[in-house]
């Protein structure tokens, strides 16, 4: 069972409340889809992946990027129990849509540096530390359902 | 995930900006990963502070983005060019190769605050492809 200070509770929550989930959430998945080009095999669907130029500017991709963030929202609002939050996600992450859990990592450090990008010097180590331990939580959650 | 020319002109147009304020952004880089990733600090257990603050950590960053400075210059050799390196890293200090990726996200983290904006994911990608193959480079004398 994850334990959370309530020094980490407010860094996470004073982080999410100061992030536009709209903005964010597809600067974080095309940074992710451009610096780790094999995470593209998952939007097969999502049409143009071309190029960084194609990703940026492709809607669905910017959509599924506003979806992650607000995934990301439920375990915020649920910090106890994570694990539950994302059992149904887990099993579809695995079964049917088949990815490979240590890309959820580097989605996670995607968003990390999206995070800095616009907090700057309120970026601490503390911050950072508590948000990566907060994105592992939910990995680790992800890939529980995996077999 | 060898780098390509693209990738060599955009580390070396974008390294002069890092080399200015490198003796923030190691220091930065090396406290936040101590802080963040404690198993890292058994590589440097002979100093008694380990701290944001501690002298030894301040120096030993700047030892790093020198060393970052070299790859940068032996970017087309860099298995020959970081040999010493190499041998220092296997055989004095023994440091698990899984640990320069946890360095590696702790530089992007830091250049991403300074940087904002220009830290695009095409700068990014290329920094963390040269970073990997200055770890490959470092590891080369392991076994």
């Amino acid at each position: 069972m994850v334990v959370w200070t309530e020094s980490e509770l407010s860094i996470i929550n004073s982080i999410f409340s100061s992030l536009d989930y709209e903005d964010i959430g597809p600067k974080a998945l095309c940074r992710c889809l451009i610096v780790y080009p094999w995470t593209q095999r998952y939007f097969g669907g999502f049409g143009n992946l071309y190029n960084a130029a194609a990703i940026k500017s492709n809607p669905n991709i910017a959509a599924h990027g506003i979806k992650i963030l607000h995934g990301l929202d439920r375990a915020v609002k649920n910090m106890d129990g994570i694990k539950e939050t994302y059992a149904e996600l887990s099993t579809l992450h695995s079964e049917k849509l088949h990815v490979d859990p240590d890309n959820f990592t580097l989605l996670g450090n995607c968003l990390t540096i999206e995070i800095a990008a616009k907090l700057g010097d309120g970026f601490t180590a503390e911050t950072q530390g508590t948000f990566q331990k907060f994105m592992a939580v939910v990995v680790n959650a992800l890939g529980k359902q995996y077999h | 995930m060898s780098l390509t020319d693209n990738d060599i002109a955009t580390v070396k147009a974008i390294w002069p900006k890092i080399a200015k304020v490198a003796n923030e952004v190691g220091p930065e880089s090396l406290a936040r990963m101590l802080c963040i990733y404690p198993q890292t600090k058994i590589y440097f257990s002979h100093w008694s502070d380990l701290s944001i603050q501690s002298t030894k950590v301040k120096e030993h960053g700047v030892v790093i983005m020198k060393g970052l400075s070299l790859a940068v210059e032996k970017i087309n050799d860099m298995a020959n060019g970081l040999q010493d390196l190499s041998q220092k890293h296997a055989f004095q200090m023994r440091v698990d190769p899984a640990n320069f990726r946890l360095l590696s996200q702790c530089i992007h983290v830091v250049l991403a605050k300074r940087f904002k904006a220009e830290y695009t994911p095409e700068v990014h990608l290329a920094m963390d492809k040269f970073l990997s193959n200055v770890a490959l480079a470092i590891a080369e004398k392991y076994r």
